[in-house]
């Protein structure tokens, strides 16, 4: 059994309940989902972000994106793969998480993840990602004979046919995979916030919203992270961008997050109008608890900043560099936004008592399992794993790779 | 074949034939009910709670009869069942504290004091809903209602998500700090379905709390919510509990 002394537990619930304002729950002293459940959201959103994005080239035929198509795609890939790990590490019984294959639920919103996860993960982003590569992994496969051609030739699954015909057939896959991944992307994330949207129990997450509002949180989260990402390696690399592709990308967030923050403003004024039991005691938790991670960190620094400087970046009299850093500032705030909007999310929920009658306090704790520093470590593993994915699948096309940039 | 081949022989048959043997039973058996194994039969009943709020006295033996009895962690984290004050002063104010935290009896608060309009206490439970929100979101079906009506955690299969925690809308569960599973009140499950009354109820001085069957109308529960005004915790979310209580002020959450 791993089951760990729980002196230093004990020790967290002592120090959280000296900071208990007015009456809770005996049993609510603990705060159940911890940081690692608020990464998770943070992880998933950024997913199904970047695939819609991609979407947009293969679905859409918007042509300016297609500089950052492969990008976006790998960008998913590299998320997804540590995505579940949060989760994993934050069950009390890790050696069980099977069974929510084998004797799933069915009324349960939770169950339901493996089979998304899987679907996802399996039956969408693998299969698009190995029809955009397959052409070139067969290339560089027969490229030589050592260990990476070799690698190559396994990722390719050992096909061999590069002829026009097989090309097409990929075109054709990729796009079908494409159309179906757009329904799953928001499954994948329409679920996240389901899972929060349907608890009734608290009024802070039981929002019929709460899905959509999860889903353009991804959205925004998604772009602003592939635009982060695409900037930096142009750095990295010392290539030129594409400015023409980024516009359109900046385009994009723009409406993402103009609808985003329309949704929550939304969710905000419904709460108030209607003005239900649980309003004395959200109106204390946001202007006290989540004042400055809510107010400061999510709205106006989250969201509205980078708003604005997108509005900026719009006039015509920015030029090119000033634009670039405009948008590399932007997309930096907006990640710490949605991040503080997951953190007031799950976070927030749970600083509150189900009486309506007390505050609770969540003492985070910096090592362990469930501490500040795993959170650090899986938010950075997703830049590792892309560098990895980056340098054996690269970006650009094998006929711009030769050409001079 | 020789002695020393046959002995060794014979060492592997007879095990590997045993677990054949038994495997074979266990494929072709079939789940014995309930009844036939104990002569308990869960589907005759449909448990609940009567809880008389004006004759609790607050000494916190409830409490303590159900930590001992159940194995619940002594610290003040965890509680199956805990016992609430409220004071409900004349200018509306109403100040809530749970008094299980600390062992030992609580004082009514002040009845002297000439502001205190109201002063009671409320002890709470799982309130074993009809319409558990806990089993609906279980990811694995760990938490699950008999069919006496009374809602279980297996341990064996929990995997400790703790949605379960988040979906009560009465703060009733926990995570047990040793087991790394969720817990709450079984009504005491191992001793009702031999005919005993839960240990809270056992050990109330003031038969605060009353435990029935609701199926049966010559039950004490049944006749107890005849003869009293009946209310349930937050009837607004439709869990349909069926710990009821008699006598609940209107400030009670």
């Amino acid at each position: 059994m791993s089951a760990p002394m729980p002196q230093a537990l004990y020790e967290q619930l002592a120090s959280q309940l000296s900071q208990v304002i007015g009456f809770i729950y005996p049993n609510e002293v603990e705060t159940h989902w911890s940081i690692l459940i608020v990464i998770y959201p943070y992880l998933t959103g950024i997913v199904a972000g970047a695939f819609i994005l991609a979407s947009l080239v293969k679905v859409f035929n918007v042509v300016e994106v297609q500089p950052i198509y492969r990008l976006a795609l790998l960008t998913a890939l590299a998320f997804m793969l540590v995505a579940p790990i949060p989760l994993q590490l934050h069950l009390g019984h890790p050696e069980r998480a099977y069974e929510i294959f084998m004797t799933p639920q069915p009324t349960s919103a939770m169950a339901m993840f493996g089979f998304v996860y899987m679907w996802y993960l399996l039956g969408i982003l693998l299969i698009e990602v190995w029809f955009e590569y397959r052409q070139q992994m067969i290339v560089m496969a027969n490229r030589g004979r050592g260990l990476m051609s070799r690698i190559y030739a396994a990722l390719s699954l050992y096909s061999k046919d590069i002829s026009p015909q097989a090309l097409a057939f990929d075109k054709r896959a990729s796009k079908f995979v494409t159309i179906v991944g757009i329904p799953s992307a928001f499954l994948l994330h329409g679920y996240v916030g389901f899972i929060f949207g349907s608890v009734k129990a608290n009024p802070w997450w039981g929002s019929v919203l709460m899905p959509i509002v999860f889903l353009m949180s991804a959205i925004v989260s998604g772009i602003a992270m592939v635009m982060l990402v695409y900037v930096l390696l142009s750095l990295v690399r010392n290539e030129k961008l594409d400015m023409r592709c980024l516009d359109k990308v900046g385009l994009f967030l723009l409406v993402a997050i103009i609808v985003d923050f329309a949704l929550e403003a939304l969710d905000y004024i419904h709460r108030l109008y209607q003005s239900e039991e649980s309003i004395k005691i959200l109106g204390q938790l946001v202007s006290s608890k989540l004042f400055t991670s809510l107010v400061i960190m999510q709205v106006l620094i989250g969201m509205l900043l980078p708003l604005l400087l997108l509005v900026l970046v719009r006039s015509q009299r920015v030029n090119a560099e000033l634009r670039k850093l405009l948008y590399f500032t932007a997309a930096l705030l907006i990640q710490l936004g949605i991040l503080s909007m997951r953190w007031n999310v799950v976070i927030g929920g749970q600083l509150y008592s189900k009486s309506f009658r007390g505050l609770m306090a969540y003492k985070m704790e910096l090592t362990g399992i469930e501490s500040l520093a795993t959170a650090v470590v899986l938010l950075t593993a997703p830049f590792v794993i892309l560098t990895v994915l980056l340098n054996l699948l690269p970006t650009q096309h094998a006929e711009q790779r030769t050409a001079p940039t | 074949m020789n002695k020393r081949e046959f002995l060794t022989d014979a060492v592997l048959f007879f095990p590997a034939a045993s677990l054949v043997a038994t495997l074979a039973s266990k494929a072709a058996g079939k789940e014995l009910s309930a009844e036939t194994t104990t002569g308990y039969d869960p589907s005759l009943h449909w448990y609940g709670m009567g809880i008389d709020v004006d004759k609790c006295i607050g000494c916190n033996r409830c409490v303590e009869a159900c930590k001992a009895e159940n194995d619940v962690p002594t610290e003040p984290y965890f509680f199956r069942t805990w016992v609430e004050r409220y004071t409900i002063r004349n200018n509306g104010e109403t100040t809530v504290e749970c008094i299980s935290t600390k062992p030992g009896p609580a004082k009514q608060a002040a009845p002297e004091d000439p502001s205190v309009v109201r002063t009671f206490f409320v002890p709470k439970l799982c309130n074993q809903c009809a319409n558990p929100p806990c089993v609906q979101v279980c990811p694995v079906g760990a938490t699950f209602q008999t069919k006496d009506g009374v809602v279980l955690v297996d341990e064996k299969r929990c995997i400790g998500c703790r949605y379960c925690i988040q979906a009560c809308p009465y703060g009733a569960r926990y995570l047990n700090p040793h087991t790394r599973t969720a817990e709450k009140c079984t009504f005491c499950y191992h001793r009702v379905t031999k005919g005993l009354q839960p240990a809270c109820v056992e050990v109330c001085p003031t038969e605060a709390r009353i435990f029935g069957d609701l199926n049966k109308l010559s039950d004490r529960l049944v006749r107890f919510q005849r003869a009293n005004e009946i209310s349930v915790l937050k009837p607004d979310l439709n869990t349909a509990p069926k710990v009821r209580y008699a006598q609940l002020d209107g400030e009670v959450r």
